[in-house]
């Protein structure tokens, strides 16, 4: 086991290094505000502190809030307080860079500055971590203008706000009645008791008007998958137009892109900034106009993300023309998978705004039972169009 | 009481929990926070609050969550038809105006909810939510009310305040993201399926009346049986009912007749296609490792 990190003497005492270690996290990533270095605090009094190992399972109940933080905790508690990865720091500083090199400990540095803990890290080692830090957002700006595909070239800001309109006016098309809550409403199928007595009470108990309640209409989620593949980088200004618009036209859509592989881009897209947000994509779209593997992809949505994220009220969106370089089957046993969940699937194949095409490409004509809509999609335009067949599903 | 007291405890009646769950549930107690877990269906998430009220020896309420549950069904409801009636009864005993409204709007004529009867308890109860992430984003809302203040707003009535605070245990299995606001108030423990030794002892408190060696057996396949590629993982329930029903065919070995031990399966494999892909072959090959 690694030995405890060893705190300068002039550490002003537990509370700060508390306090310095919710700093070291909220630096990676965690979302942690002043009541949680409290709660933490509260929760070391309660068991006994003195045991590294019942401190990490305290402070990780009380410092992670989902799966994922959970399995990083571990590597940050071991970063921040048991002095790993930088033994060997002071005695040779020759190797202080290499060491930096592990993300970890130079975040390590950086978060117990914040937390003013006074560390037994030396200041001159923070300059060179700072360097190589791996919070993203310095290298970001770095990497996109070197990237040789970057999207915000391929997308306009006018377009995005063209999307953005085409976006909401599909989502509104979505519309789906289906929501078991009964609100108070003019027109409804049953009664709303409260509201019935309530206003009862003003002719003497004698409930004259009978107010009605109703299912409201509930919106469709709507995912999206686009295929950023080699032969669909032509098409891929309007698409990713469409994406960037959608995602915030709609707050409850979710974006994925895929050549090879499969990237959530929906917190990216997010970006108030909508040229940033595209700038964000597009490092995340790294191997863009490559090969495609959608079956794969597919797959691999189907068995994670999905499961999280759509239900009976998602309409799933792929965007893709279907040449796939992996056998046809496993479009067909993904589909089927994605099909069970109860969600509608709309595939938009860009090929078929062509006069004479047939889904003769292997995976098209193994996707086509599965789905739902079947449309052509090259133009903002088209995807306007598609309003009114969207209705009707 | 430490932790491992209540690690003990938990045992005594029948519940092994893993040292992150324990630790987290024992700050629970002592910090008065809900504890929020999750993990895949079938480890034991519900089970634990009901073994947690046995331990505490106090009330397990639950709130079985679903799409479109609402603060009528979750909180408190009035029971109009009663007021109705008695509406009626006093207007033909001459009874009008305010009296009649303070009367109709009184505790007497206030249906109680899960949400609203765990914090009206003379002794903290344990409060199950289960499922939370079935319920609307706006249910959510709602219930963060609660869990900060422990106090529900009755617009007719006023704020009933907790008179104990209750323990509150909240469930998902990850159907979707639960806002950061609730995670926030909640301690977070993600439950895993147990390790070898853990589901032996699971086995053994729940079943102690199989002999060892077929239980060893039984939690080394269950266990490599989570490595394949299924649609649906079993879970712990899931290999007590296998061990039952071996224990009810009187096997001593899984690996000496290949055809009942298929039969069995049903008791693992809950979908069609983890049927199909689990053949004879599979299933021998597999227990043979176990074995």
């Amino acid at each position: 086991m690694t030995r405890v990190t060893k705190f300068a003497a002039r550490d002003p005492g537990p509370s700060a290094r508390v306090a310095g270690f919710v700093a070291h996290l909220r630096q990676n990533g965690l979302r942690l505000g002043v009541a949680e270095a409290e709660v933490a605090m509260a929760a070391l009094t309660a068991v006994d502190a003195i045991r590294p190992d019942d401190s990490r399972r305290a402070l990780r109940a009380v410092c992670t809030g989902c799966k994922e933080e959970a399995e990083q905790f571990d590597m940050l508690f071991d970063s921040y307080w048991m002095d790993a990865g930088r033994v060997k720091q002071k005695v040779i500083p020759a190797q202080s860079s290499s060491a930096t090199d592990t993300v970890h400990s130079s975040r390590d540095a950086r978060g117990e500055d914040a937390g003013a803990s006074g560390d037994a890290v030396a200041p001159d080692d923070e300059g060179g971590s700072a360097e190589s830090d791996g919070t993203g957002k310095l290298v970001a700006t770095e990497h996109q203008n070197l990237s040789r595909r970057d999207l915000r070239d391929m997308v306009r800001p006018e377009e995005i706000a063209q999307a953005e309109a085409v976006a909401r006016r599909l989502g509104a098309a979505l519309r789906d009645k289906r929501s078991r809550r009964r609100i108070a409403a003019r027109k409804g199928d049953r009664l709303h008791f409260r509201k019935t007595i309530r206003h009862s009470l003003a002719t003497g108990g004698e409930p004259l008007r009978l107010l009605r309640r109703h299912r409201p209409d509930r919106a469709r989620k709507i995912v999206a998958l686009c295929d950023v593949s080699g032969s669909m980088s032509v098409y891929a200004q309007v698409f990713l137009a469409f994406l960037a618009g959608l995602m915030r036209g709609d707050p409850h859509a979710d974006a994925y892109l895929f050549h090879t592989r499969l990237v959530r881009i929906t917190e990216a897209l997010r970006d108030k900034d909508a040229m940033r947000a595209v700038g964000r994509m597009s490092l995340m779209a790294d191997g863009f106009g490559g090969g495609s593997k959608i079956g794969p992809s597919l797959m691999r949505f189907a068995d994670t993300y999905a499961k999280r994220f759509v239900d009976g009220r998602s309409v799933v969106l792929i965007m893709s023309d279907g040449y796939d370089t992996e056998p046809a089957e496993q479009i067909a046993a993904a589909l089927e998978k994605l099909r069970k969940r109860g969600c509608k699937v709309i595939w938009l194949n860009p090929l078929k705004g062509w006069a004479d095409y047939a889904p003769v490409a292997g995976g098209m004509a193994a996707a086509l039972p599965y789905l739902d809509l079947f449309a052509a999609a090259n133009t903002l335009g088209d995807l306007a169009a598609l309003e009114s067949e969207l209705a009707r599903l | 009481m430490t932790w491992t007291d209540l690690k003990s405890a938990l045992a005594a009646e029948g519940y092994v929990a893993s040292d992150d769950l324990a630790v987290a549930l024992q700050l629970a107690l002592s910090l008065g926070r809900p504890l929020l877990l999750e993990g895949a269906a079938g480890v034991g998430k519900t089970e634990i609050a009901r073994t947690l009220s046995a331990v505490q020896q106090t009330r397990l309420l639950r709130l079985q969550c679903y799409e479109g549950l609402d603060a009528a069904q979750a909180i408190y409801e009035w029971n109009y038809q009663r007021q109705l009636l008695s509406i009626r009864a006093a207007a033909e005993g001459g009874e009008t105006g305010k009296s009649v409204e303070d009367r109709i709007f009184s505790r007497e004529f206030l249906l109680e909810r899960p949400l609203l009867a765990a914090i009206t308890q003379d002794r903290p109860p344990v409060l199950l939510i289960d499922e939370i992430d079935r319920a609307d984003e706006e249910f959510e809302a709602y219930l963060l009310e609660i869990l900060s203040d422990f106090q529900v707003s009755i617009p007719e009535l006023g704020t009933i305040k907790a008179v104990t605070r209750p323990i509150v245990i909240l469930t998902s299995n990850g159907t979707r993201d639960l806002s950061d606001a609730l995670r926030r108030r909640c301690l977070y423990t993600y439950v895993e399926y147990p390790d070898r030794q853990t589901e032996l002892a699971i086995l053994q408190a729940r079943c102690p009346e199989v002999e060892a060696r077929l239980a060893e057996q039984v939690v080394g396949f269950v266990q490599k049986l989570r490595a394949e590629e299924l649609e649906k993982t079993p879970g712990v329930a899931e290999m007590l009912d296998f061990a039952a029903a071996l224990m009810g065919l009187g096997i001593a070995d899984i690996t000496e007749n290949p055809a009942v031990l298929q039969s069995t399966l049903t008791t693992l494999l809950k979908t069609q296609s983890d049927q199909a892909q689990i053949t004879p072959e599979v299933a021998s090959r597999i227990a043979g490792k176990a074995a």
